[in-house]
């Protein structure tokens, strides 16, 4: 029986084990086909094309299912761009479904654009299907592109006479064969036993992970591997929750804003155990002069990211979990008392801990946005949350107080820092969980980008708790500004605020504000035991500043020769 | 690390599937790393599924790392092999018109001659040749012409091939006339 390009994608997507699509309609994607109707696919009809892709992010990142995204054509593309960006640089597997005006293209007909040429920068690839036969095993080749190897988003075009052309169906495809991809998942034996080696030595070692582990769903074996050697440990702003934050060796955040103890291991290591991180900028601070007083191995499935700034001297090659096993296995052959021989180590870890502990002063009056922040994460803490954040300064707050068990429960903009994240991560998470504790701590900025979801999480009955900490700035963009310049006014704000309160009303959803220190505790219970989306403006302190912190190109070392860090000096802004 | 060894001229040779806008991505992946592509030629090989494409790209050792495994990335690129680390020929062919007034035509004629370049078009003021050789030879070429004002050049981009026979690349050039054609990647600019 012959049938519609459109019933056939449909199909296949099915066949792929799709359950969930976020999207926004238009003219020509699925030619009058219904994802609901005959299909177990839940479609989620969001605001905007970055948001739907945003939310398929925040989907993929909290189950390890890639997500799905379908769009229309023309400006329904574009407006995937940024978010399919992201998704680029911080590995997500998402897949996202693009209608195409003609069959032929390049006739500038209306909403139409060069699609593919748009999508090359941001994609790790891309496809468009010239043959309706084609899209069984296109789509069957994007699933596995986008979730195999580094995962990424991958872009399927879908001109419109494709979908409406009928053609047999003969079945999805077992298996795919693509013979320019194949992704080492082995570590090389050799080098694993050479960084075997140099663990067994080192003195001073630290292990540096990140979102790798959790793209490869690899915690347990990094929580085995701290076990034997008792290495500590610390992740950046992509891995947390790969090792639970309650961990006797997690340091916690490392890199420009990272803990002051984490980012000292780096600098007085000896070794360097890189598994999953990719040495970014934000981490290093000046490259050149990063962990050249130490030996590095780096993990990665990615051989791009291995040797792109910092020379490695043990490099691996593979997937994190199938690395980490075969590495644990030869570490446990190794006889050494690993708690003894570490015990100066770990003292000195204490004994810097205790000279610049991480710290806020709330006094009477205003909210600090750290005890705020603070307060939301203990108090959810019992709930294993998934917590989605925007972008800035309550990012940072949120990453380093960050309390967390299990991996996938961390939702954060890293590589491109995209403000306007949170909403649609958390909308991602929470249709993923529909019962699970879901919040989006944002910042008054971020939020205002994407605040049209709010009609998508009351549509679909998505109980995000959202909690807006609420400065009236760019916050971040005014700690720099402040760094750097000594101009006023200051172009980060202030700014004039919408009523979040009112306005969350407006959507259907129930707002809640909290002025008042005394009253953060009862306002974030309030906030968890009331159904549905929920709005919390939280006014806080404008003028505080995230510490401690690397100035952009600066060596990490530089952090060193930075006083105590001393946030409750709200006044003096960084030293 | 970066700059230990100064930036030299890297011939890499891709097999690619022979899809639309392959090219594009391979060309868009080395501009977005800004780096600069000094020249390319792609051609279908006896697979009509697969198109070779072959790049010249100058780098140090560490750019070229990043090159050779980002375009080992793309989906489409199914063998990346920079021929530099090896024995190879490579080869580039030019069409040349230069200005050929009557005091000027036998000599011109004779540097011709000398390179086995060949006059494919010819008027009363202008020949155009062809003729192709490795780098060496052709930029030999040129400058010789030079003097007598060339009017217009086309170049097709190197191609090259490694070279599998154990034979050293000299004696091979003996066997064959010691005339540049055959030569390897060190042969003399200009044969005798």
């Amino acid at each position: 029986m012959k049938i519609t390009g459109a019933e056939i994608l449909l199909k296949s997507l099915v066949e792929e084990g799709v359950t969930t699509i976020f999207g926004h309609p238009g003219g020509v994607i699925l030619h009058g086909a219904d994802p609901a109707s005959d299909h177990p696919i839940k479609y989620i009809l969001c605001r905007h094309e970055q948001v739907a892709t945003h939310a398929a992010e925040g989907y993929y990142k909290a189950t390890g299912r890639t997500g799905t995204v379908m769009v229309s054509s023309g400006s329904g593309v574009t407006n995937c761009v940024t978010a399919l960006t992201d998704a680029l640089v911080d590995s997500m597997a998402i897949v996202v479904l693009t209608g195409q005006l003609p069959a032929v293209m390049g006739w500038d007909a209306s909403q139409e654009a060069d699609v593919v040429g748009t999508a090359r920068g941001c994609t790790k690839h891309s496809f468009v299907v010239f043959k309706t036969e084609e899209i069984p095993r296109i789509i069957k080749e994007a699933y596995f592109i986008a979730r195999s190897g580094r995962p990424g988003p991958v872009l399927v075009d879908l001109p419109e006479a494709v979908m409406a052309d009928c053609v047999a169906y003969t079945g999805h495809p077992k298996s795919v064969a693509i013979r320019g991809y194949n992704p080492q998942m082995a570590g090389h034996p050799g080098q694993i036993k050479r960084a075997a080696e140099l663990i067994a030595q080192a003195r001073r070692p630290v292990i540096y992970g990140g979102g790798g582990i959790i793209h490869a769903d690899a915690s347990e074996e990094l929580h085995e591997l701290v076990e034997i050697t008792q290495i500590p440990t610390t992740l950046t702003l992509m891995g947390l929750g790969a090792l639970p934050t309650s961990h006797p060796l997690w340091l916690g955040m490392l890199g420009m804003h990272g803990l002051y103890w984490a980012n000292r291991c780096l600098i007085d290591a000896d070794l360097i155990v890189a598994i999953g991180s990719r040495f970014d900028d934000r981490v290093t601070g000046k490259a050149c002069d990063f962990g050249t007083q130490c030996k590095i191995i780096h993990v990665d499935i990615d051989p791009t990211s291995i040797q792109k700034h910092v020379k490695v001297d043990v490099p691996i090659v593979g997937d994190v979990r199938c690395v980490l096993r075969e590495l644990n296995k030869e570490l446990r052959k190794v006889e050494r008392n690993w708690a003894r021989d570490f015990e100066e180590w770990h003292g000195q870890i204490e004994a810097w801990k205790k000279q610049h502990p991480l710290r806020y002063e709330q006094r009477q009056g205003v909210i600090k946005p750290q005890y705020a922040i603070d307060m939301i994460l203990r108090l959810t803490e019992e709930y294993d949350p998934i917590i989605a954040t925007g972008v800035g300064q309550h990012q940072v707050w949120a990453a380093q107080f960050y309390r967390g068990r299990k991996p996938r429960r961390w939702l954060s903009s890293g590589g491109l820092g995209t403000m306007g994240y949170g909403f649609p991560a958390a909308l991602g998470a929470q249709a993923a969980f529909p019962k699970g504790l879901v919040l989006n701590i944002d910042g008054d900025g971020g939020s205002q980008v994407t605040l049209s979801e709010l009609s998508t999480l009351v549509d679909y009955k998505l109980p995000v708790k959202t909690f807006i900490i609420n400065n009236r700035c760019l916050g971040m963009v005014r700690q720099w500004h402040q760094r750097v310049s000594t101009h006023q006014p200051l172009p980060a704000g202030p700014m004039h605020q919408p009523d979040f309160v009112k306005l969350a009303e407006a959507y259907g959803a129930v707002g809640i504000r909290i002025e008042r220190p005394e009253d953060v505790k009862a306002g974030i219970e309030k906030a968890i035991n009331t159904p549905g989306p929920v709005v919390v403006d939280v006014v806080v302190e404008r003028e505080e500043n995230c510490l401690p912190a690397i100035p952009a190109g600066a060596a990490i070392t530089d952090i060193v020769r930075a006083p105590a860090p001393t946030p409750d000096k709200s006044s003096q802004a960084w030293h | 690390m970066k700059g230990q060894i100064p930036p030299r001229r890297h011939i890499l040779t891709l097999l690619v599937e022979n899809q639309v806008g392959v090219l594009a991505r391979i060309a868009g992946l080395i501009a977005a790393k800004g780096y600069n592509i000094d020249s390319v030629s792609v051609g279908e090989t006896m697979d009509a599924s697969v198109s070779r494409v072959t790049l010249v790209v100058h780098g140090d050792d560490w750019v070229m790392e990043q090159v050779l495994k980002q375009l080992n990335r793309l989906i489409e690129v199914i063998k990346v092999v920079d021929l530099t680390e090896e024995e190879f020929i490579e080869r580039e062919m030019i069409l040349v018109r230069v200005n050929a007034d009557p005091p000027n035509r036998a000599e011109i004629f004779r540097i011709a001659d000398i390179f086995r370049a060949k006059v494919v078009d010819l008027t009363h003021r202008t020949y155009t040749l062809e003729a192709t050789g490795d780098e060496d030879k052709i930029q030999a070429l040129l400058e010789l012409l030079r003097p007598f004002g060339i009017k217009e050049l086309v170049r097709t981009g190197l191609i090259a091939i490694g070279r599998v026979s154990k034979v050293p690349s000299s004696k091979l050039e003996r066997v064959a006339g010691g005339d540049g054609e055959e030569g390897a990647k060190k042969s003399p600019a200009v044969a005798t």
